[in-house]
């Protein structure tokens, strides 16, 4: 079948799936049939936050598609996967209506509380869940197209193009913090009360976000896969390897670039979208550059070009960031940067790479 | 040197093109045309980096099908020629043809490499964590844009050529090796293979023995004698024995202009060609 062929050959990526398959049958299922005093029962709260995590492991293939196999290190992810955030955000907002605390059926309370008479126009639109959805797409994604087509063309690579790509969300992140751009400033967009009719505080959406997010995560692998295994992902890796021999043997470099680059931008834009409604709030916070350098550490600790590592690296970092902020808070910087390092140093290719040696070894 | 000033589009160029009223391979695609037995034209060519003249009034042409070698001492602006005709630098002044009708001035390097022109650089530049297969196979003629490759699939023609090459290079045993296991000759041999597969027209092979073995080399000297005919071939070599075991006719560059053409042994009794570079 068209998935087997997809994943011939990518053992990890079996398993991967497979574990994926099982965390969406069994967690929903010990949630709702477990009494809450069982030990094995999933809170709600556990499945919102596993939903966030499987939001990361998506944005972590995406920056792994283009740094891993493209050679392309992007410190600005962040960025595309805030504004799929905030324009799910902007749909969520809508959906109030006059629920809000000043019970205004036209106006989001910040714009009431700032005087606003009518709603902007880059507002408009967002109140069809179609309309929202194309633009958690498009907006990362034209943004990525129009950075890219800037940078690729003129041939900006290496240490300057990851230092512009963190000056990008840097930037948004300062316009974003600004009233006057529309997006409630520095609180950002909050206070959601439902999706397509949905109630956000109900059991049964969580689940249901939980499992929408488990998809698209299984969905963004194959594709990325794909992509990986065709000719395409080759002449990939050989820019990656050899730039210069890839543009003399006829290709272009800059359209490969482009593509791949605005196609991570948008599975980055949807993971936002996914990751918002599950964590109720979008603020500039999510621009900020620590925030596009973690993910890039995620995908280093995973094991770059695996897209499975990345995965690993995501839940694994984050589940520890959940533990020690909660356990030991003043010790969770330390331990990020000790991971960091441990695995720099210790183990070159990642947790990917200890699997990889692990399956060798019993082949 | 910025790297971003070399590929920009010359509006000058442009210009001056429109003018003589030639076409450019972005308006149609024009065929290669060596009806005048030249396939490549190197005309006035100019070019400085701050100051320095690498190429000083260049003037080169090679028949269809010959095979050429170049040779020059250090800095006598033998890669930056290389660079000029491949697009990686445009020259200050001149003209640079490709057959009668293709302006290479006016193509990017991917243009000037799907019109026919191959090159090896001097470093043997393979694609280290690919196959050799797979190395072969990205360099293969044919519709190099995005979509294309995404749904690009080998056909059973497309196997045997590469399954040719392999043989011609002597590299069938190392098929699904990985690249960067290749001892240094071998991967000098799968570059050549790899231009082999663009199934270009002119072939620019930069210092192709360097670091070879005697045994090696021979066998690259073959390889190119047996290309030349089909292909024309352009080598720049150090090695003085390599070139008089390939050549007919050596170009000696000398400070970014050609100081003197013709046999091997016309050159090397050439006054001044003793004065600047033989030294004998």
């Amino acid at each position: 079948m068209f998935i087997q062929n997809i994943l011939k050959n990518d053992t990890g990526g079996k398993t991967f799936l497979l574990l994926l398959l099982a965390v969406a049958v069994i967690v929903p299922v010990f949630n709702l049939l477990l009494p809450a005093d069982h030990p094995l029962h999933f809170s709600t709260y556990t499945v919102t936050l596993l939903g966030k995590y499987l939001t990361y492991a998506l944005l972590a293939i995406a920056v792994d598609l283009v740094w891993g196999y493209l050679g392309i290190l992007s410190l600005g992810h962040g960025a595309f996967f805030a504004l799929g955030g905030y324009a799910m955000g902007i749909y969520l907002m809508r959906q109030i209506g006059d629920r809000g605390v000043y019970g205004n059926p036209e106006l989001p309370d910040f714009m009431v509380f700032l005087n606003w008479e009518s709603l902007p126009w880059f507002w408009l639109g967002f109140d069809h869940f179609w309309f929202a959805m194309l633009m958690v797409m498009l907006i990362p994604g034209l943004l990525a197209f129009i950075f890219g087509w800037l940078a690729f063309r003129s041939r900006v690579t290496g240490v300057y193009l990851s230092i512009i790509t963190q000056a990008l969300t840097y930037a948004l992140m300062l316009a974003f913090y600004r009233n006057e751009m529309g997006f409630g400033g520095n609180n950002g967009l909050t206070d959601f009360k439902d999706i397509l009719g949905f109630s956000l505080q109900d059991g049964g959406t969580r689940i249901g976000l939980f499992l929408v997010s488990a998809l698209a995560l299984a969905a963004g692998y194959l594709a990325c896969r794909a992509i990986v295994n065709s000719r395409l992902g080759r002449v990939s890796v050989a820019i990656r390897d050899a730039e210069n021999r890839v543009r003399f043997i006829g290709y272009r470099v800059d359209h490969v670039k482009l593509w791949v680059f605005t196609f991570s931008a948008i599975l980055a834009g949807i993971a936002g979208a996914l990751y918002v409604p599950q964590v109720g709030i979008i603020n500039p916070n999510e621009f900020s550059p620590l925030n596009s350098i973690e993910i890039v550490i995620w995908v280093a600790i995973g094991g770059r070009a695996t897209l499975y590592g990345a995965v690993m690296g995501a839940l694994l970092v984050n589940y520890a960031k959940s533990y020690f902020t909660a356990a030991l808070p003043e010790v969770w910087l330390f331990a990020l940067g000790a991971l960091f390092v441990l695995v720099t140093i210790f183990l070159a290719k990642g947790l990917a790479g200890v699997f990889q040696r692990f399956g060798q070894n019993k082949a | 040197m910025s790297a971003l000033q070399t590929h920009d589009d010359n509006p000058a160029q442009w210009q001056q093109n429109d003018v003589a009223g030639t076409m450019h391979v972005r308006s149609g695609k024009p065929v290669l045309d060596t009806s005048h037995k030249a396939i490549l034209y190197l005309e006035n060519i100019s070019v400085s980096f701050d100051g320095f003249k690498a190429i000083n009034d260049l003037n080169l042409y090679i028949d269809a099908g010959e095979l050429r070698c170049i040779i020059g001492p250090n800095g006598a602006g033998k890669t930056t020629m290389m660079d000029i005709i491949t697009g990686k630098t445009r020259p200050d002044t001149g003209q640079a043809w490709f057959g009668q009708q293709m302006n290479l001035l006016d193509m990017s390097e991917a243009e000037i490499a799907q019109a026919g022109i191959g090159r090896k650089f001097q470093k043997p530049t393979v694609f280290e964590q690919h196959s050799v297969f797979e190395n072969l196979e990205l360099a293969m003629a044919g519709d190099k844009g995005v979509w294309a490759s995404l749904f690009a699939t080998l056909n059973a023609v497309q196997r045997e050529r590469i399954e040719e090459i392999l043989g011609v290079i002597g590299l069938q045993a190392h098929s699904q090796q990985w690249a960067g296991a290749l001892s240094h000759g071998q991967k000098q041999w799968l570059e050549i293979g790899m231009l082999l597969m663009q199934e270009p027209k002119l072939l620019l092979v930069d210092e192709p023995v360097a670091g070879m073995t005697h045994q090696e080399m021979d066998r690259t000297a073959e390889l190119l004698i047996s290309l030349a005919g089909q292909h024309s071939v352009v080598v720049v070599e150090h090695d003085m024995d390599f070139v008089r075991s390939i050549a007919n006719k050596v170009t000696v560059l000398h400070q970014g202009s050609v100081l003197a053409e013709g046999t091997m042994d016309q050159v090397q009794n050439d006054e001044r060609v003793k004065a600047v570079y033989l030294g004998e």
